[in-house]
């Protein structure tokens, strides 16, 4: 018998573990092959496609749906992973939304695009089901090369560098590769264990050692690197995390969203894995919705996500904010965390409204408590463990348009470095383009 | 509701949608359940001589073509007649057309090539009671083989001689129903009328082979690792149908003569155009094979619907109306002039007006860096590619740039009287206009 919804604090097994496959099951249902033919049939091949134009890895969108459209789904995913090797993983997570989908003219002629992100997905799913690595290597260079951190950015690069022909050693502090594609966005995103499955996949181009447990400053040094190898790609994302800053921030039950989000994907069985009766996620980005709509799905009663600015200003898309609203999730604009109350463990949180004037939040004074026995913080991730000798531009690691750092040898992408935005398909685009750089640069 | 009573050849049936010759009309069972739906008339799955029936065979019958979400356009079959004994034909003919006095029942018929075997079937046909018989000389695969179908109807002076025999030892109405497998349609046609048809019907099916097995190597439909050419119809076949049509209704031998049209009816819309462009009314059979018979009930109220918003009271008020506005290409004005329009409202800014006119036409469409598409009315030659191209209907039209104004392509003046290329100067054969 599971934990009911009622059940107060941080409980294990409020649904059972059919309730628990339900609610974690795929997002966007993989398509069949009609259902692709259709929708591939609904792109109109538009000339200088401003989908294409949308995507930060500038995948040929409409060459790609043609090619599904004439009954070739392999061709139309090499394509896709021509430009993207983690094509697979972007289908299913890309704010599409925000990208091709929004730029696609069918969004503009009737509020409905092309479904490029599903066919993306229909496309690599056909190609991967075969185990199929439609890539190989050019005759090897003699050259080495390091990257650091195994996440979308580094495995893009290493790829890359690979089929260019050059050995590449991959290091992540973690027991696993794949970065936030494993250990951070939500389950329904990325089912069926896909982001390990992908990383095999791409593996299998050869050429690329993976070394799993290894930390930049603690195992691993940036001159230890730049003098064993001939270049060097960092891409150790934001292991850092913003605090509260409010009173009560050290109660049991206020934790990290992203430690929570990684134990949940890690965890074999979603019953065993505790959840509050009254979560409240502090933040307005992804990591807060996807926080958000898990604890609800794994059965907490009142979720909320409290954001200190409006609607507009959330870093979560219209899609993912509506889609927390579909799970029960309540979203509040406008307000930020006061203190945290409890006897030793959270059980309520007072926020206070604000309003934001040129840009500056400030607090009206005007304050509400809620319920909330678990408490995530979403509220930004942040740089660390980053070497001195790299110049930084705000709060990221400084690069040129092809990744360079000030280092002469050693290039950057990802979230670790400045420019682009934080998302999976970004970074790809970053360690693709550093590793063209680095051959370049290397091969003269 | 317009009254859609059609009085065709003297036969009157309810609606003008009739079900062609075809698998949907071999038997009463079927035919019950046609009428059951609406249907105004049928004409029954043709009828061969006395004796052991034809066969079919055993594999495929049909292949297709198919547009998105596997909407049937063209249809191919290598059916053959009826493959059922003459007789039981007879007998259900005979039952339906008693207990549907108000539906029209057509028999086709298609026996060999002389005049002994029209001489014994005719006789039992009309003792069904049928209100009149439609000649097969259309049928282009499997008969043909045998000099029926479109072999006659290939042959002018077969069609006639055998019209000729029908109307000897036939009372009722006799339709002749033409192949479009020939060069000119008009020929056929005139050679009905000479022997004295009552209308003509048209068209049969298109020869075709709709695709071929890649990995069988084969054409579609296979039987056992081959394939013949079969006959085409459906949507795609109707602008075909249309033409001949409409060239039969013009010409200056058979104008007036009664036509039967077929092909590619698919919504009132089509049936509509087909009686505009002279028909008389109209024979359905691809729509009903693919979406049932109900589909009559479409056509009967939007058809009705649509004289009704006209002020149609009687499919007579339009039927031929559209006949006088197809002519000779010589004769098209070339001082109409007009320039394609974008209108920026409706643009979605796909750029596929842009690829086509660039890649394939006139270089007259201008691209801006923020996707706004403009018409250069000093290149556009009008060709209409980019309103055909357009996925957004209305976005791009045709705008007549009115007498007086400048041509910016040609740098004259737009005249406002009519000249066509028998007077225009590059034609050897002009005519001075004096």
């Amino acid at each position: 018998m599971a934990t009911s919804h009622q059940a107060s604090g941080i409980q294990a097994a409020r649904l059972d573990a059919a309730g628990i496959a339900e609610n974690f099951s795929d997002l966007h249902p993989a398509y069949d092959a009609h259902e692709a033919a259709v929708a591939a049939d609904r792109c109109y091949f538009c000339y200088d496609a401003p989908c294409m134009t949308a995507c930060p890895t500038s995948i040929d969108i409409p060459q790609f749906i043609r090619e599904i459209q004439a009954g070739h789904a392999e061709s139309a995913a090499k394509t896709i992973l021509e430009q993207n090797i983690l094509g697979g993983m972007c289908a299913r997570v890309c704010p599409t939304e925000t990208l091709c989908e929004e730029a696609c003219v069918r969004e503009t002629a009737e509020g409905k695009p092309v479904e490029i992100g599903r066919l993306q997905r229909y496309a690599t799913d056909t190609l991967m089901e075969k185990g199929e690595h439609p890539f190989t290597r050019a005759a090897a260079t003699g050259k080495k090369i390091a990257v650091v951190g195994a996440g979308p950015a580094g495995l893009a690069a290493a790829h890359r560098l690979a089929m260019l022909g050059h050995d590449v050693v991959v290091y992540d502090a973690k027991p696993k590769a794949g970065g936030l594609n494993e250990f951070g966005i939500a389950a329904y995103k990325s089912t069926n264990d896909f982001a390990a499955r992908e990383v095999d996949w791409l593996l299998q181009i050869g050429g690329i050692t993976m070394d799993y447990g290894k930390k930049l400053g603690a195992d691993l040094s940036l001159d230890g690197l730049t003098s064993g190898y001939d270049a060097v790609f960092l891409s150790i994302g934001l292991a850092g995390v913003n605090a509260l800053r409010a009173p009560g921030e050290d109660k049991d039950g206020v934790r990290d969203a992203v430690a929570f989000i990684a134990e949940l994907r890690q965890a074999d069985d979603l019953t065993a894995l505790p959840v509050g009766r009254n979560v409240v996620v502090i933040g307005g980005g992804m990591t807060a919705v996807d926080a958000a709509v898990q604890s609800k799905l794994l059965g907490a009663e009142n979720v909320t996500i409290a954001y200190r600015r409006s609607r507009d200003d959330m870093g979560a898309s219209r899609f993912e904010q509506d889609l927390a609203a579909s799970k029960g999730v309540k979203l509040m604009f406008n307000v930020m965390p006061k203190a945290v109350y409890g006897n030793g463990a959270a059980a309520e949180i007072e926020l206070e409204y604000t309003d934001v004037t040129d840009g500056k939040v400030a607090g009206t004074g005007e304050t509400v408590r809620l319920a909330a026995d678990q408490v995530f913080k979403a509220i930004g991730q942040t740089l660390e463990g980053q070497p001195d000798a790299l110049a930084l531009e705000g709060r990221k690691i400084k690069v040129s348009g092809t990744g360079r750092t000030s280092v002469t040898g050693v290039w950057a992408g990802g979230d670790c470095a400045s420019g682009g935005e934080d998302l999976t398909v970004t970074a790809v685009a970053e360690g693709r383009d550093a590793a063209m750089d680095i051959h370049s640069s290397l091969m003269g | 509701m317009a009254d859609l009573t059609t009085e065709f050849l003297g036969i009157k049936s309810p609606n003008p949608f009739w079900l062609a010759s075809a698998p949907p009309t071999d038997k009463e069972y079927n035919v019950r359940r046609a009428f059951e739906a609406g249907w105004g008339g049928v004409v029954w799955k043709t009828l061969g001589s006395e004796g052991p029936p034809v066969v079919n065979v055993n594999g495929p019958r049909y292949g297709a073509i198919w547009g998105a979400d596997r909407r049937l356009l063209g249809l191919n079959n290598i059916e053959l007649i009826t493959d059922r004994p003459l007789q039981t034909n007879l007998e259900e003919i005979t039952r339906v057309k008693k207990d549907y006095p108000d539906r029209a029942v057509i028999v086709s018929i298609m026996v060999p090539c002389e005049e002994q075997a029209w001489k014994d079937i005719l006789p039992q046909v009309e003792a069904t009671g049928a209100d009149g018989i439609e000649l097969n000389f259309g049928c282009p695969h499997g008969m043909a083989e045998r000099g029926m179908g479109s072999a006659v109807g290939q042959v002018p002076e077969y069609i006639q001689m055998v019209t000729e025999w029908c109307k000897k030892y036939y009372s009722k109405p006799v339709i002749v129903k033409l192949t479009p497998n020939i060069t000119d349609i008009r020929h056929p046609a005139r050679a009905a009328n000479a022997g004295n048809a009552d209308a003509v019907s048209l068209i049969n099916t298109i020869n075709s082979i709709t695709s071929v097995d890649l990995d069988s190597m084969a054409p579609e439909p296979t039987i056992g690792g081959k394939g013949t050419h079969g006959g085409y119809c459906g949507p795609a076949v109707k602008p075909i149908a249309l033409n001949m049509v409409a060239e039969i209704a013009r010409d200056a031998q058979t104008r007036g003569m009664p036509i039967s049209a077929i092909g590619g009816v698919t919504t009132w819309r089509d049936a509509a155009e087909f009686m505009a462009m002279g028909a008389g009314n109209v024979q359905v059979c691809t729509a009903a094979m693919t979406y049932g018979f109900n589909v009559v009930k479409e056509m009967i109220s939007g058809l009705s619907t649509w004289m009704d918003e006209k002020g149609y009271t009687s499919t007579q008020d339009f039927i031929g109306m559209a006949v006088p506005n197809v002519t000779d290409w010589q004769y098209l004005d070339l001082n109409f002039v007009t320039k394609a329009k974008i209108s920026q409202d409706d643009c979605i800014k796909c750029g596929r007006c842009f690829a086509a006119c660039e890649d394939t036409s006139h270089q007259a469409i201008a691209m801006s860096e923020d996707r706004v598409f403009t018409v250069k009315d000093d290149e556009c030659v009008a060709c209409n590619l980019c309103v055909n191209v357009c996925p957004v209907e209305g976005c791009i039209t045709m705008k007549e740039v009115p007498a007086g104004q400048l041509d910016e392509r040609t740098g004259e003046v737009v005249s406002g009287d009519y000249a066509n290329w028998t007077t225009h100067p590059n034609n050897p054969s002009a005519t001075a206009a004096e």
